[in-house]
């Protein structure tokens, strides 16, 4: 490629006057500016993203949550919605309970809010679609095979819903059903429902293993190929 | 992912799929994951084996060597093991990687350094002073939970792939002299009639469960080891980790270890077999 009509992006370097890609990946180009995004390679968070992460640390006014970025990212006591009343103050009653609302190991979905000078996350939960994963599966990819999507909540029409995080973490839950309000931690998930779960994990592995881009298409039209096969064959 | 901080709903999770029987991947509590196997891939050793299912990587080879036998056995050779983890790095070892592989090591040479499992005795060259001594070193490249079962399908490997040059003996004035033949058809087989194949039995609920990932290990309320062979005999023992087991549950794990064993001894030999009847389709290294 030529350098006269192009800029070098990430991801690429100059030789004899010609642009070649440092890392194995996927070109993007906006407007002149060439960039190759490597396959492997831990998550570049930007502002906005949907992610699922996993708490590390709790500290004070704050968690640490693994979401596969360099650093840990960090979710402020201010950005998570607190049980009882929209907007209060966050008292120091709230900080000693903190681990009683998130504690080490939990998993959460949550968004990206800013991202600091030294590239690490603020994350916020400041929605109801957000919020701690009880019940399900986690699979993780890398985090270049996960499309951006107008959404990342899928409830897919098998049966089970599922949260595609930019970062490659993927939670596979059963359908939420509609009168159970109150979600706990007492499990009712059917044998179905389990299959199911266990059939669309299996179903993107597949799909990460071959390097294919992760949405809720591709994964729909897998789960139905594999239909023909017994989920207690797959074996992975 | 560290698997110490699972929190309390995602173990109840798993802990109700092994009580359903369906598990995260669908497999049921005696199912095995899929595994490939080569052999005779590192062409310095006298057997070797690879051993790749997702997420696990393991390399084992087996070199022969002449030398001295053991005191205590002074008429048969003997094994030496060593495991190397030091690519792969969980919380479980955290820190302690020496404890750790030093624990693999014990198992596995508790297990299978026995008359019981190989004919040691095939090993002597001049009895009291002269043995084989067979020198298995496994290198964990990756691990996704199970690992010493996993170690142990590839041992069992490579000794089916251990060939032993012919050794002469001459008597010259007294002083025994060894001559190792340059033959190549000169070699001996190791028989795998009695090597067992391990098969890590954990608790989890009120079921036992086989080939357990890292996050069911860390739901799992007691481990035992059990070595099975291609007769589907116990050959071996052992408890593993913390927690406390009832002697009934240790019955109970028995028999689902060689349920699970069955079909495991099975395609592991034929594997075996159908490798060594198609000699040159070797993936070696450069296998994905």
């Amino acid at each position: 490629m030529t350098i006269f009509h192009s800029c070098r992006g990430h991801g690429t370097y100059l030789q004899d006057n010609k642009l070649k890609a440092s890392v194995a990946g996927f070109v993007e180009k906006v407007g002149k500016l060439i960039c190759v995004k490597p396959v492997k390679s831990r998550y570049n968070g930007e502002v906005g993203d949907v992610v699922v992460g996993i708490i590390t640390e709790v500290g004070q006014r704050r968690w640490k949550v693994d979401t596969y970025s360099r650093l840990d990212s960090l979710l402020m006591l201010s950005a998570v919605n607190l049980p009882g009343g929209e907007l209060r103050r966050r008292s120091e009653k709230d900080e000693l309970m903190m681990r009683q609302h998130l504690t080490e190991g939990d998993l959460i979905s949550a968004e990206v809010q800013s991202v600091h000078g030294d590239g690490s996350l603020a994350l916020h939960t400041r929605s109801l679609k957000y919020g701690k994963l009880i019940q399900g599966t986690l699979v993780t990819v890398a985090p270049a095979l996960i499309k951006r999507c107008k959404t990342h909540f899928h409830n897919l029409e098998c049966g089970a819903s599922i949260i595609l995080g930019n970062n490659g973490y993927i939670w596979i839950s059963p359908l939420l059903k509609e009168d159970a309000e109150n979600q706990t931690t007492k499990s009712d998930t059917s044998t179905l429902e389990r299959e199911i779960v266990a059939r669309l994990r299996n179903c993107i592995m597949a799909l990460a293993e071959r390097q294919m881009l992760l949405y809720d298409t591709s994964i729909t039209y897998t789960y139905e190929a594999s239909l023909n096969y017994q989920v207690s064959q797959h074996k992975k | 992912m560290s698997s110490s901080t699972l929190s309390e709903g995602r173990k109840q999770f798993i802990v109700d799929g092994v009580t359903q029987d369906c598990r995260a991947d669908g497999r049921r509590c005696i199912d095995f994951r899929r595994f490939q196997i080569e052999t005779g891939i590192v062409s310095n050793t006298n057997g070797s084996a690879r051993l790749r299912q997702y997420g696990t990587d393991v390399l084992v080879g087996i070199k022969a060597e002449i030398g001295q036998p053991k005191q205590e056995r002074s008429n048969t050779g003997h094994l030496e093991f060593y495991v190397d983890c030091s690519s792969y790095n969980t919380t479980e070892i955290d820190g302690h990687i020496g404890d750790f592989t030093t624990q693999l090591t014990k198992s596995l040479e508790r297990i299978y350094d026995s008359e019981n499992v190989l004919d040691l005795k095939s090993l002597t060259i001049i009895a009291g002073e002269q043995v084989w001594v067979l020198y298995i070193d496994a290198v964990v490249l990756e691990c996704c939970g199970n690992l010493l079962d996993c170690i142990s399908i590839a041992v069992k490997a490579a000794l089916y792939n251990t060939r032993i040059p012919g050794v002469s003996v001459n008597d010259e004035e007294g002083v025994l002299e060894l001559e190792i033949s340059d033959d190549p058809n000169d070699e001996k087989k190791l028989s795998i009639d009695k090597v067992p194949v391990i098969v890590s039995c954990n608790k989890i609920g009120h079921r036992y469960v086989v080939d357990a990932t890292q996050e069911e290990e860390c739901c799992s309320s007691g481990r035992l080891l059990i070595a099975v062979n291609d007769r589907n005999n116990i050959c071996s023992l052992q408890k593993s980790g913390t927690g406390s087991l009832d002697p009934s549950t240790i019955f109970e794990m028995i028999e689902t270890a060689r349920q699970a064993a069955v079909p495991l001894n099975q395609e592991l030999l034929q594997t075996l077999k159908r490798e060594e009847r198609s000699n040159n389709d070797k993936c070696g290294f450069f296998a994905n």
